[in-house]
């Protein structure tokens, strides 16, 4: 099902057409589908729409794949010592394995030479404009999209080019959420967001307050333990910290049996918390906080060092900020700390800075789009998010399943359309569905999944567009 | 395209319980000139190792331009031993080696192997499929086998070795001395393997739609020609016969003839996407 769209440049003076946009000339991609972002999700929303027959213009504002994940991008979070924290069979494509070779977790240099093979393998980079990126995506008549584009950073004209569908692709890990504190503009000593954060040599003999618990801010400590001079970690409650080996098998292998058993929330929280117990131990007896909550309740950390070094005096661990000073930081239990270093793992926030707040029924403007399945817009049926999902283990099987959906929905709506209508409703029905236990109220926990749940749901959604 | 909804998401045993990593042995043949066509992995059937592939059929993919690969399963050939493989470790080590390639594969599985790959489709996009002489497994099967050589066959039914014969593998024109070389070679395959050919559900479809070819002999004594048929109407096709051949349509002696037809259905068939 080749069109004859399938390998043009996007040129407006190649294919002139009556389409216009502001009264600046518009070019028809007819059935070519758009996808921003070669990260990965974007490269599994390539494979997978062109393995169900569409034609794809990919846009990267990069000049290389792997988006997040690839240490030379401007906007990549990754330090030096990222490995992963789910093992590799909840990592991995669910069609493309790693190698038998590599660790249980891999190093995230291995990770990106994963995506260039991918894109490699299944010959994607020539569906891929790099180092050009999307500055406006406009619904047009149609249920189609008028997409802008220019080279990234700003030189040579705007183009614009009209496509059946979009794939919101743009990652959510590069926007950084900085919160606000009284006095940060006085104090003197060094502030960063863990997104400069890239190697051990920036905390060598200094004095570090790491702040964040989340799988960075632990890992930054744990570096900081190894490194600094002193080490402060500040908590805004106490935390489960998970080893990410138990019983001689990777922790979330061993969680993947009780759920392939289908074992009742409860059940697992128990065994999970009686697990923990005997293995991490009774975390107040180092001055953690006891967990507000049950564990799943909010993302798991998979971190078997911190409490080692929390155990070896290494990181004190200390409450929440409550005030900056000149040349001290006091804290919310009235002691006052004196970091020369202070780094806010404090996470991202998911920014499209392209799209009209409205179109993803964000109307108040906070940034959190009103989704189906974390992907789906209620009223939008040719535009797709993908990846925009925090799931408690490996992020990639989850995109690859949200584009084969949506691949399908694709089809439908030519070889179905009386499928691809009532799957709409069930998206205009549903937005804002939760695939989880129940979560503590937090940006962090915006786009928080439970993978089993979450797939379920995907599954019964592609059986009930499909099934007979 | 209809039996697309059956696409399984959830694979807990899977994810909880990964196949062992095992040292994998892969042959290749590449042609001395890079023509963009897509790489080919042959996949052995259970007792034979890649070799049963260089002998002819790799080198002359290669000088017909493609990119040639073949490989062993683990405890075949020189791959690690595996004595208790089955047949999702065969699997596993099929996607393994298919996703190790520098582009998108085609899987061309013979004996048993053909087998494997029908279970490896369903877990990677392959460009397209050959099936050659496919053992699907089942009674039928099982039947012709113990009809036509009880002693080698009745052992493997209680986990001991399945010892194919000249009979069932070659035809009269292979010279006796080279027939018996072949067949010093053979090794066995894993008892759980053996037994799935009895039981094991069927593979899932395949994933991405790939276009499949099923090719045999009607002279085949270990593959009745009533399985060919079926097998290829599975894909939606019907078998190419290569009558007076043997089972073993690699080593026989007028090898030339299926490697040719399957190469020629590679260049004349578009790709699946």
């Amino acid at each position: 099902m080749s069109t004859s769209t399938d390998h043009g440049r996007p040129d407006p003076e190649a294919t002139p057409s009556a389409l216009s946009r502001d009264g600046r000339p518009v070019s028809d991609r007819g059935d070519t589908i758009c996808v921003i972002g070669a990260g990965a999700s974007g490269l599994t929303a390539i494979k997978n729409l062109r393995e169900h027959g569409f034609g794809v213009d990919c846009y990267e504002r990069e000049t290389g794949v792997g988006g997040a994940w690839n240490w030379r991008h401007d906007r990549s979070p990754v330090y030096a010592s990222t490995h992963l924290l789910s093992s590799k069979p909840f990592t991995q494509f669910p069609d493309f394995p790693m190698p038998d070779s590599w660790p249980d977790y891999p190093h995230h240099s291995q990770l990106l030479s994963y995506f260039e093979r991918y894109a490699d393998h299944f010959d994607l980079r020539s569906h891929i404009w790099f180092g050009t990126e999307v500055i406006r995506v406009e619904p047009a008549a149609g249920e189609r999209w008028d997409v802008t584009t220019r080279s990234t950073g700003g030189y040579g004209p705007e183009r614009t080019s009209q496509y059946a569908a979009v794939v919101v692709a743009n990652g959510h890990n590069w926007s950084p959420k900085l919160p606000r504190y009284e006095g940060l503009e006085q104090f003197r000593g060094e502030i960063m967001h863990a997104s400069s954060y890239k190697d051990p040599a920036q905390l060598r003999g200094k004095r570090v307050l790491v702040v964040g618990a989340g799988n960075t801010g632990c890992d930054i400590a744990v570096e900081a333990a190894q490194q600094a001079s002193r080490c402060w970690h500040s908590t805004r409650r106490g935390y489960w910290y998970a080893p990410k080996y138990v019983l001689g098998r990777p922790a979330d292998q061993v969680n993947d049996s009780l759920l392939a058993l289908r074992v009742p929330l409860r059940v697992r929280q128990w065994l999970y918390h009686w697990t923990l117990r005997l293995t991490v131990g009774d975390l107040t007896r180092f001055g953690l906080p006891r967990p507000d909550h049950r564990v799943y309740e909010t993302h798991p950390i998979a971190n078997s060092q911190l409490v080692y070094y929390v155990g070896h005096g290494a990181i004190g661990p200390v409450p929440d900020v409550a005030r900056f000073h000149p040349y001290a930081v006091e804290l919310t239990d009235g002691r006052e700390i004196d970091p020369e270093l202070v780094i806010f793992a404090t996470g991202y926030l998911p920014r499209f800075e392209f799209l009209d707040a409205s179109v993803f029924g964000d109307s108040a403007g906070v940034g959190r789009p009103t989704l189906w399945l974390n992907a789906f817009t209620p009223g939008h049926p040719t535009l797709a998010v993908a990846g925009l999902v925090q799931p408690d283990s490996g992020l990639f099987t989850l995109s690859h399943w949200q584009m084969v959906l949506f691949a399908r929905l694709l089809q439908a709506r030519r070889d179905r359309p009386d499928r691809a209508a009532a799957f709409a409703q069930r998206v205009r029905d549903r937005a804002g569905e939760r695939y989880s236990a129940q979560v503590k109220e937090s940006s962090r926990h915006w786009f928080e999944v439970g993978h089993a749940d979450y797939l379920r749901a995907v599954q019964r959604a592609l059986h009930d567009l499909e099934g007979k | 395209m209809s039996a697309r909804s059956e696409l399984r998401i959830m694979r807990g045993r899977e994810w909880s319980r990964p196949v062992r990593a095992a040292r994998r042995e892969v042959l290749s043949a590449t042609p001395e000139l890079e023509e963009g066509r897509p790489p080919l992995l042959f996949v052995p059937g259970f007792g034979h190792g890649a070799w049963a592939f260089a002998e002819h059929w790799l080198g002359h993919a290669a000088s017909r331009g493609f990119p040639a690969y073949a490989m062993s399963l683990r405890g075949h050939g020189a791959s690690e031993p595996a004595p208790e493989a089955s047949l999702r470790a065969y699997a596993h080590d099929v996607v393994q080696v298919a996703a190790g390639l520098p582009r998108q594969a085609v899987l061309v599985g013979h004996g048993a192997g053909a087998l494997v790959v029908a279970h490896a489709l369903a877990r990677y996009p392959a460009r397209s499929a050959v099936l050659v002489a496919p053992v699907f497994g089942g009674w039928g099967v099982l039947g012709a086998a113990l009809r036509r050589n009880p002693s080698g066959t009745l052992p493997a039914v209680f986990g001991g070795p399945l010892r194919l014969s000249r009979g069932q593998l070659f035809s009269r024109e292979l010279p006796d001395a080279e027939a018996r070389r072949h067949i010093a070679r053979l090794g066995r395959a894993g008892r759980r393997a053996q037994w799935a050919l009895l039981g094991e559900p069927e593979a899932e479809p395949a994933v991405g739609a790939p276009p499949v070819l099923v090719l045999g002999s009607p002279d085949d004594r270990v593959v009745p020609t009533s399985t060919l048929n079926r097998v290829a109407r599975r894909y939606g096709s019907a078998p190419l016969l290569f009558p007076g051949m043997g089972h073993d349509l690699m080593l026989d002696a007028r090898w030339a003839e299926p490697i040719d037809a399957i190469l020629d259905w590679l260049e004349k068939e578009p790709a699946a996407h």
